[in-house]
């Protein structure tokens, strides 16, 4: 299988160990990827917000970009995502004005989760996870732009999405059931209102750790920054780790998980490479 | 609607064509408040959701532009997600935002819109966002100087924190856009 692939600015900056251990997992599981080239800012949450003309013309231009090789574009960042979607729908109605001659791409913008969650790629996993992360409880958290607006996003369970438990499932780790798992951490408020960022972060690790979980996973480097940063005033021993889907996925693969992935976490997130055992299980490390 | 006391017509034509060109039936709202319920936010608006929504409505353009909610919504975009009558609330509050930027009106919540600001200004120098200049710039322009102080310094001893930009080949593009490509139609 191969893909174009869109990282987005996060995947080259505070998320670079996200688009570390998406390749990695990609290599592993057989997808080829191809970098859109000379790819820009999607214009995230701040463009649409204050600037329609710059929310669609900053995607399209990406968009152009990737039919000229015609493959399905794959988004790890949520984000980009539903940014690139929004494009790709409002350029459809009207591509003139947009200033494109014409617009009807045949290629699919494909979020990571969706990918890595089809019945295909669930059968890879099985096929060549040397290890398993049994034991491991963990809350899948989504947030908001891989799902909402579903108009945009097509995303069908978007007040039930389960594409990050078949994926945890699927690697031996026990998804817990909570509430939180597609409320928003608020990530395009945290640089100006810290104290919001806080609150509904609070909100969102209380309710994980209520269910039983020992660490929260994602697939949106936004999330991933926010919820980590913004507990960091909680005492330790309430604080849960954000992984990310892929970096679970490639310890599952691999039966590996660098020193240098577990730096880059802020909250402590060790999961314990001693512990790869020859029973191919992997846990957590007990905190000192 | 038609003119009446609570809803002058001539102010508010050119809000709600605006919106109705964007596709949003502000009329079609009857105030049940599930767009309110489910705000993440809320509790730290000056006026809810569905205020919001009804204010568009009467063309209280006013009251709207110099909300802090239209500053404070996250754009998680759970309301129009939820809302019974389709009304895309989320799009809403985009045109909100753009209308107050556009008429100068002095943001509610400064800091807020002075991060977007800075936001763009980095996607504008550098074909994308650039991470660190984006942050001292929000910095030395908010003044806020030594918030997150502690943050900013634990994600660069873990490398979170890239120093340099990574600028793209066709930045002329981008200028274009930001110079107003489409504007010059009022869209």
């Amino acid at each position: 299988m191969k893909l174009s692939y869109y990282p987005g600015c996060s995947l080259r900056g505070t998320a670079h160990d996200y688009d570390g251990s998406v390749k990695a997992v990609c290599a592993e599981l057989g997808i080829e990827l191809v970098e859109l080239a000379d790819w820009n800012c999607c214009g995230a949450s701040s463009a649409h917000m204050t600037e329609h003309e710059l929310g669609v013309r900053l995607p399209l231009r990406n968009l152009l970009i990737a039919g000229e090789l015609g493959l399905d574009v794959l988004v790890p960042c949520a984000a980009c995502f539903q940014r690139l979607k929004a494009a790709d729908k409002e350029v459809r109605k009207a591509p003139k004005f947009w200033d494109v001659a014409g617009y009807d791409p045949t290629f699919k913008i494909v979020h990571i989760s969706t990918l890595l969650s089809s019945p295909d790629m669930i059968r890879r996993l099985h096929e060549r996870a040397t290890h398993s992360l049994s034991g491991l409880r963990i809350g899948c958290y989504y947030g908001c732009l891989s799902l909402r607006h579903p108009k945009i996003t097509d995303a069908v369970h978007f007040e039930q999405p389960d594409s990050l438990e078949t994926m945890m499932d699927a690697i031996g780790a026990e998804p817990v059931r909570w509430s939180h798992r597609t409320e928003c951490c608020s990530g395009s408020l945290t640089m100006a209102r810290p104290d919001i960022a806080a609150r509904l972060v609070g909100d969102i690790v209380g309710a994980a750790r209520r269910a039983g979980a020992e660490a929260l996973v994602t697939d949106c480097p936004m999330c991933q920054a926010n919820v980590e940063s913004r507990q960091l005033e909680l005492p330790e021993d309430e604080q849960l780790p954000v992984y990310y889907a892929s970096e679970l996925l490639y310890a599952a693969l691999t039966g590996t998980y660098r020193a240098e992935q577990q730096r880059v976490h802020l909250v402590s997130a060790t999961i314990d490479v001693q512990a790869c055992r020859e029973d191919g299980r992997i846990g957590r490390e007990e905190r000192p | 609607m038609e003119a009446s006391p609570i809803s002058p017509a001539h102010s508010n034509e050119k809000l709600l064509a605006k919106l109705a060109d964007r596709g949003v039936d502000v009329h079609a709202c009857y105030q049940c408040g599930r767009c309110s319920a489910g705000c993440p936010i809320t509790e730290f608006f000056d006026i809810t959701t569905m205020e919001v929504v009804r204010l568009a409505a009467y063309g209280a353009e006013e009251q709207l532009l110099s909300s802090s909610a239209i500053w404070l919504c996250a754009a998680c975009e759970t309301c129009a997600s939820r809302c019974p009558n389709d009304i895309d609330i989320a799009v809403l509050m985009d045109v909100l935002r753009e209308l107050a930027r556009r008429k100068g009106v002095v943001p509610a919540e400064k800091r807020v819109a002075l991060f977007h600001r800075c936001f763009l200004q980095s996607i504008k120098h550098w074909g994308r966002a650039y991470e660190v200049g984006l942050i001292a710039g929000y910095k030395v322009r908010s003044g806020d100087l030594l918030g997150d102080m502690k943050l900013g310094m634990k994600m660069f001893a873990r490398g979170r924190l890239k120093l340099t930009p990574h600028p793209i080949a066709g930045k002329a593009e981008i200028k274009k856009m930001f110079a107003g490509q489409g504007k010059e139609y009022e869209r």
